[in-house]
């Protein structure tokens, strides 16, 4: 691009710092050519068509009252946010156990912190992942160690919506993996029955296994049988973040050369430990960027709990909005939960493209 | 998608026929220590948590009514939150003990696998029209266009009205309930139809100004909102019952939260055996012969829990109407408590 691309290579022979650009006088900038006239004259437009906008969101806004009332007139109601975040965050559980769900927030914060270096990906990484899961789910459902037992039906908010995503990814990647195995195997069965599941899982909405797992399956079970309601959403969702990790990995697995495979065949590796130590590792190197857009779509999609009656972070949000003190804050609830979905989703995208530079430089050293 | 009806209703027949034979509900629940509730997903004044996540409203209070004749305790009921298509297979199913989720007697549903207790709630379809329009009454109402949510009964009842009275309404059809309500508070059109009870909750929770509106019913026809049981348990189906026929009962009574302490001392030999100082009723449904006494001293009487959660008490305000007493010239009829 510019010679900026350079300069931190030269940076140390200070102080000939590199030539600046001339400058260009501002009204050039602005209206040079058509182009630049007419963008500038847009974005001119749209900045005034905004400022109603930034009015209702911050000017006329109420940031804090005690009487629900004074939020009756105009702009935002800020406010409302403050005195139902509680709520939005944890949802219907119980208010006296309340450290146990902040403290799986913390728990899956410290480990997503703690996984982010490659360096420490491992066998006893996933070791430490397999038992701080259970240690959440323990917290959450108490009844041990003089916790109060919590049914799944109290849970709710962000921890629901964050263990959902996680869960629903880190039980569907082992599935996706063999999957995709068994789509690319020689074998006619495995691959019969791989692009089988595939295929159906991808060929149905979401919504609609969310239906068949929560209504459907526990009509086909027999009587006096029952799997916990947030058990088979997590199940519906797992299904279908399996399938579309499958098609992902299998990308991946067609971009590693066939010489490799031929090469371990040649060295006496038997097959699996092939797949396990050679072709896996680089396939998925190679699909970090669509494994990530799969992780953030899963966020997302957690939020279509809220049609089978799972009282995710939406859910929380939209009962808080029916407060009928509060005069219909809907607008502020819905920016709050969409805040709170961008900050995860922007995360992992940052994260990814910091990773892909890494895992990059390190295969062309 | 008639077909799926179908398979759903044979298959919730098959099931139902097999839960004749299982045990009791009462000791299933009994078991687990409390009792399972279906919710909705946030209906105020009906069901819904309230910021500390604890559930309110007159459909969640029945269940903590039945909790309070099982176990002497309201806080044992869990609420699972259900959406409108999976209240009923829940219920079937065994995921939920009771139902009371907004639910309304219909043949099809009596029919298909699901007993239906005593009517907790009367409503009849309306309209809201704004204050300013002048109109009171369904036959002022020519030529108005009218907000109506698509596939709801209230769709039905807008072609019935305005072909019955020859109004020439028309009906702008929204496919979801906030839409439907967002449009008539825009300004898109004259009235807005639903159930009333909803309308006044839509008032109170989503206009700026709730006094600019008015609610008049669009029909004489009304539904009966009831918390409803499985098939096959008729001693689970008489616990419900008489745990709602105890909050009417004491209403009848004049018994309250605030006085029944001081009626124990009672001679009327109808209170005395309301309270369980003449034993026999609790212990013919298998309960505390002073289950409706517990009850009343936990929760008030059906008057009472309106009051709280629907009307002068609560921020929506709805009236009594045909939800009082029949003594008072409503549609609430207690059976003999003896």
């Amino acid at each position: 691009m510019t010679v900026f691309d350079v300069a931190p290579t030269v940076a140390h022979i200070e102080p000939s710092a590199p030539p600046k650009p001339p400058h260009k006088p501002l009204l050039q900038l602005f209206f040079g050519d058509l182009i630049a006239s007419v963008l500038t004259v847009s974005t001119g437009f749209l900045l005034i068509l905004m400022i109603p906008a930034l009015n209702w969101a911050v000017l006329d806004a109420v940031w804090a009252t005690d009487d629900p009332s004074t939020c009756r007139d105009g702009g935002a109601c800020w406010a409302f946010i403050a005195a139902k975040f509680r709520f939005i965050i944890f949802g219907v559980y119980p208010p006296d156990e309340q450290w146990r769900p902040l403290l799986v927030m913390g728990l899956i914060l410290a480990m997503i912190l703690a996984s982010l270096s490659p360096r420490l990906w491992g066998q006893r990484l996933i070791a430490a992942w397999i038992a701080c899961v259970a240690a959440m789910l323990t917290l959450m459902w108490g009844g041990v160690l003089g916790m109060a037992p919590v049914p799944t039906s109290s849970w709710g908010g962000l921890p629901v919506t964050l263990l959902l995503a996680l869960l629903s990814l880190g039980l569907g990647f082992p599935f996706a993996v063999f999957l995709a195995l068994g789509r690319r195997s020689s074998l006619p069965i495995p691959r019969m029955l791989s692009l089988m599941t595939i295929e159906l899982v991808r060929g149905l909405p979401l919504v609609g296994l969310l239906f068949v797992a929560s209504i459907l399956l526990p009509l086909l079970l027999p009587a006096g049988w029952s799997i916990d309601k947030l058990g088979r959403t997590l199940a519906a969702l797992t299904v279908f973040a399996a399938a579309y990790l499958a098609e992902v990995i299998r990308g991946g697995l067609q971009g590693v050369p066939a010489g490799q495979i031929e090469a371990a065949k040649a060295l006496g590796i038997p097959g699996w430990k092939a797949v396990w130590h050679i072709v896996l590792p680089q396939a998925l190197q190679k699909v970090i960027p669509p494994l990530t857009n799969t992780a953030i779509v899963m966020v997302k999609n957690t939020s279509l709990v809220l049609i089978v009656g799972v009282f995710d972070m939406l859910s929380a949000a939209r009962v808080a909005a029916t407060d009928p003190v509060w005069s219909a804050p809907y607008v502020e609830s819905y920016v709050f939960v969409a805040l709170i979905y961008f900050l995860i989703c922007f995360g992992i995208s940052n994260y990814s493209r910091w990773l892909e530079i890494r895992v990059q430089s390190r295969s062309y050293r | 998608m008639k077909n799926w009806k179908l398979a759903t209703a044979a298959l919730a027949a098959a099931l139902s026929a097999t839960a004749a034979h299982a045990g009791p509900t009462l000791d299933k629940v009994k078991e687990r220590g409390r009792i399972v509730c279906g919710a909705s997903q946030g209906t105020v004044g009906f069901g819904s948590p309230d910021d500390k996540g604890y559930w309110t409203g007159l459909d969640v209070e029945t269940c903590r009514a039945v909790a309070v004749a099982i176990f002497g305790d309201k806080d044992k009921v869990e609420f699972v939150p259900l959406s409108g298509q999976q209240r009923i297979p829940a219920l079937q199913t065994g995921e939920i003990d009771i139902l009371p989720r907004t639910l309304t007697w219909t043949l099809q549903r009596d029919a298909n696998g699901i007993n239906f207790t005593t009517p907790t709630y009367y409503e009849f379809t309306g309209f809201m029209v704004a204050k300013s329009s002048g109109v009171t009454k369904v036959e002022e109402m020519t030529g108005a266009s009218v907000c109506v949510q698509t596939g709801s009964t209230t769709e039905v009842v807008v072609n019935d009205v305005s072909t019955k009275l020859n109004l020439q309404l028309n009906p702008v059809v929204f496919d979801n309930v906030a839409a439907t309500r967002q449009a008539f508070f825009s300004g898109r059109c004259d009235a807005l139809i639903t159930d009333a009870a909803a309308l006044a909750s839509v008032r109170a929770t989503q206009s700026d100004k709730p006094d600019d509106y008015v609610i008049f019913p669009a029909t004489k026809y009304m539904d009966a909102l009831t918390p409803a049981v499985r098939h096959g348990d008729d001693n689970w189906m008489d616990i419900v019952n008489w745990s709602i026929q105890a909050l009417l009962n004491a209403e009848l009574y004049g018994i309250t939260q605030a006085n029944i302490d001081e009626l124990m001392t009672s001679d009327d030999p109808r209170v005395k055996r309301f309270l369980g100082i003449e034993p026999g009723n609790g212990k013919a449904l298998g309960l505390d012969d002073k289950f409706a006494y517990n009850i009343v001293k936990q929760l008030g009487n059906y008057g009472e829990m309106f009051d709280r959660n629907l009307g002068a008490g609560s921020s929506l305000k709805i009236e009594r109407g045909p939800n009082r007493l029949f003594s008072d010239g409503g549609l609430m009829f207690p059976m003999a408590f003896q």
